[in-house]
């Protein structure tokens, strides 16, 4: 490929020795990245291996970062998205920079309006500039449409082009496609061609095996904050990159007691959510699993898999959009909605505790009382004497370090907020818990208290799916593991055969049993 | 295994901090000026404080209600027409229609709820900004309200047939409302002690007032833990146009009138009142406690301008100041 062509003696981006710490955490360690013009650049690892905090170093968001990072030849050390942009460099977010209500031309030029004296704009010299630009790019866009009328995929492609226009020379996307459609993701690629041929260095991030064959240069592997290697496409068979990105030896780290699961707790069969808006693909699609007491049931899958949506579907907290038939020990049951799900005995803890899961100024007793208020009240009355009960013995089996069940959770750490999350649930004693990240962002001692009590949990009966990007603890505590990709079932695993390769391959979508 | 537990922050400045402390201090301050600014000693008088309560009881029924609508996330400007409305429907059926009071009092109140229901569908299931709604339903029951009363007030002066007027009797239920409890305290004032003691009640006690911090504090949170949100915040909205109804049969008692044009711009002293209260605009914080000692805060002020006969003119740019002042000091700090 055209990566070291001697057309391009030099790369755009030359960074190196790469080192940033959060605290004492060192996520990226010397890591070195180039982009050279003409190529997209695919950089691929693991989730937390590194990939996000590498870019933002690039794109200027963090800037208390060791090494040196090399502009064109010249030293630069970008300390604003802003500043990264005057430089030349444009990272294309999932949230898009582009105001809905606006016109397509006045995005483009949002921020350096052509203007005649008094500072009116000059709407003709705009107009013309914003379609000779658009035509540059091969995309045939009304530029006095509000950006709002065109959906999100072509949004996307404004967005790159308003980026080209200020003279963007590396372009970087972050999983452009996880909200696309089919024809978008090729009218996307088609942009891609139109950038590389304009000498423009990309870098493109992304979880899909067919996007990275198809599309990439060359690919730099993170793993772990350091940087496994970085090589032409054609010379990294997808076996090799898979081995790149997981690595490590998974040592069982965790005491997982193997369980004798008892009969089927929870089943579904065609389950399918629908997209957020139509015509989109289903986010799952026609899912069928099963879940026994006493078992943990792994759910892998890397971002856009649609797994949590899976349990938000199964909870009901998604109503109409999910749709399927589901049986709870042995019984076909309808959930329409979360409280649906409560009353039959599921329960689900959430991947992201501040924005879904606790109501950060209500004190740790309302938060832990709050999905079982119905039992404890009395003709809808409140009686804080059991509350604080149920709280203190819920905080108690948990360990939770707090000074006082009045304080508000926003006043506890990570670790015990998580607890508080738990304990909202435990409350409730659910047949079936389905957890989403239960480890997330909670200290070590901590995690190995939640497997801890995941194993008293399934040993009491309880019925667990589980969710996590970390792939050692998938794969040490599932029983079993059920691998997503984009929606569809690509694989299930029974303990001993689960591995993390075969695990990753299933979720970058390759099917079971085919090699490549 | 063993984290830090978070230091709880010293006794003394938490209490500061807290908004209780600053609207109390907030009130101290006002009760600080009104004994500087005793006019002739008539601050001291027990009558003044009596009638400070009788003249801000309607404002507190209504800040009540704010209160569970504002700590639910939403806000409701509606509350001055459906007193309005609620005045002219229960001088209507008490003075021209002859009702009783136990047919036209129910009857009043449930015209209350009704607009509320209407509010609170529109939002919570409709999913409107309740800025909007309520805006809507103000304008709305305001017309209602033109409408009933053919745009005048409704007095005890009823027209016959033939285009002749008679007078009737002020209905006893007016009288009732309007006099003074054991001859002390009048009965608007304890009836705003009571709807405030209902609706703490309420919040502090009841499944619904926890389920109104939640939804207000986190409503995917609440969602996602079987709280029915549509229902709770829609019961907001009701029991705030049922204050509202109680307010506006106070009114019409004590002016003896239905009055269509009554009760404008008292949304807007309500919800100033919570505001100063230090209850959250935001939603999930706050509480009926808080919205009393508002209460009393804009209640007093306007008790002290008024006796030291300060000009309405400079009342209102005082009072203006003072909200400003009041709510930059429940800013939190950090």
């Amino acid at each position: 490929m055209a990566t070291d062509s001697p057309s391009s003696p030099s790369p755009l981006v030359r960074m190196r020795g790469i080192t940033k710490r959060f605290g004492p955490v060192e996520v990226l360690r010397g890591v070195d990245f180039d982009i050279w013009p003409g190529e997209v650049h695919v950089l691929a690892g693991e989730n937390g291996a590194g990939k996000s905090t590498l870019i933002k170093i690039l794109g200027g968001v963090y800037s208390d970062y060791e090494g040196r990072i090399e502009l064109a030849g010249r030293l630069v050390r970008p300390a604003s998205p802003l500043e990264a942009s005057r430089l030349g460099v444009a990272v294309i977010h999932q949230e898009l920079s582009l105001v809905p209500p606006m016109r397509v031309a006045d995005n483009l030029f949002l921020g350096r309006t052509p203007c005649f004296a008094l500072g009116l704009v000059a709407y003709r010299a705009q107009r013309e500039e914003a379609r000779r630009l658009l035509a540059e790019l091969g995309l045939e866009i009304d530029v006095d449409q509000p950006v709002e009328r065109y959906p999100l995929g072509v949004r996307q492609l404004v967005e790159i082009a308003k980026a080209v226009g200020r003279q963007a020379r590396v372009i970087v996307m972050d999983e452009p496609t996880s909200a696309l459609s089919a024809p978008e993701v090729e009218r996307l690629f088609a942009l891609v061609e139109k950038l590389k041929a304009q000498g423009c260095g990309l870098v493109y991030i992304t979880h899909k095996m067919e996007e990275i064959e198809r599309i990439a240069d060359r690919i730099t592997v993170l793993r772990d904050g350091q940087r496994v290697g970085s090589v032409p496409a054609t010379e990294l068979s997808t076996r090799e990159l898979i081995r790149w990105m997981v690595g490590r030896e998974v040592e069982q780290q965790f005491p997982r007691h193997v369980a004798q699961p008892g009969n089927e707790r929870l089943r579904i069969e065609e389950f399918t959510v629908r997209g957020e808006r139509p015509g989109l693909r289903p986010v799952v699609d026609r899912v069928g699993l099963s879940v026994r007491a006493g078992e943990i049931l792994g759910l892998a899958g890397l971002r856009g898999s649609g797994a949590s949506e899976l349990l938000l579907g199964i909870f009901g907290a998604l109503g109409p959009r999910a749709s399927g038939r589901l049986w709870l020990d042995g019984q076909p049951t309808r959930i329409r909605n979360p409280r649906d799900a409560i009353r039959q005995g599921i329960a689900l803890l959430t991947n992201d505790r501040k924005t879904t899961g606790l109501v950060l100024e209500m004190s740790v007793a309302a938060n832990a009382t709050l999905a079982d208020l119905p039992r404890l009240c009395r003709w809808g009355w409140r009686r804080p004497q059991r509350e604080l009960e149920a709280a203190a013995a819920q905080s108690r089996a948990l360990r939770l370090r707090a000074a006082s069940l009045d304080m508000p959770v926003a006043q506890l750490s990570g670790g015990n907020q998580q607890k508080v999350a738990l304990a909202k649930w435990l409350q409730v004693q659910p047949r079936v818990l389905l957890l989403d990240e239960p480890t997330r962002g909670v200290d070590v001692g901590v995690k190995h208290d939640i497997y801890h009590w995941m194993n008293q949990w399934t040993a009491a009966g309880m019925a667990i799916i589980l969710i996590t990007s970390e792939m050692p603890e998938l794969l040490a505590l599932s029983d079993r593991i059920a691998v997503l990709h984009r929606g569809r079932l690509t694989a299930e695993l029974a303990r001993h055969e689960a591995t993390a390769d075969r695990v990753l391959e299933a979720a970058m979508g390759r099917l079971a049993g085919t090699t490549p | 295994m063993s984290e830090p537990i978070p230091p709880p922050p010293r006794l003394a400045t938490r209490w500061l901090y807290s908004p209780a402390a600053r609207s109390v201090a907030a009130l101290l301050l006002i009760l600080a000026l009104g004994a500087v600014f005793h006019h002739r000693g008539a601050f001291f008088r027990l009558e003044t404080h009596k009638a400070a309560l009788r003249q801000t009881a309607e404002y507190g029924m209504m800040a009540c209600g704010m209160t569970l609508v504002i700590i639910s996330g939403g806000i409701d400007l509606a509350v001055g027409s459906i007193l309005a409305l609620s005045a002219v429907l229960f001088s209507l059926a008490t003075i021209h229609w002859g009702w009783p009071a136990w047919y036209a009092i129910p009857a009043t109140l449930a015209v209350g709820a009704g607009c509320g229901l209407v509010s609170g569908t529109l939002t919570a299931w409709l999913r409107m900004q309740p800025f909007i709604a309520t805006l809507a339903m103000m304008v709305f029951a305001r017309g209602l309200a033109k409408a009933l009363s053919g745009g005048t007030q409704v007095t005890t002066a009823v027209r016959n047939p033939d285009g002749t007027y008679r007078w009737v009797d002020v209905p006893q239920v007016f009288y009732a409302i309007k006099a003074d409890l054991f001859g002390t305290v009048s009965m608007i004032g304890v009836l705003f002690l009571v709807c405030a003691a209902v609706t703490w009640l309420l919040l502090a006690r009841h499944r619904w007032g926890r389920e109104l911090y939640a939804i207000g504090g986190n409503e995917e949170a609440a969602r996602l833990s079987g709280v029915r949100v549509v229902r709770a915040k829609v019961l907001a909205y009701v029991a705030s146009g049922v204050l509202a109804a109680v307010a506006g049969m106070c009114h019409a008692a004590q002016e003896e009138q239905g009055n269509p044009d009554a009760g404008e711009g008292y949304e807007l002293i309500a919800i100033s009142m919570v505001v100063i209260g230090g209850t959250s605009l935001m939603g999930g914080r706050g509480g009926i406690g808080l919205t009393l000692l508002g209460i009393l805060t804009i209640g007093y002020l306007d008790k002290i301008l008024s006796i030291n006969e300060v000009p309405l003119a400079w009342r209102l740019m005082l009072t203006g100041t003072i909200i400003v002042v009041a709510v930059l000091a429940q800013r939190r700090p950090g």
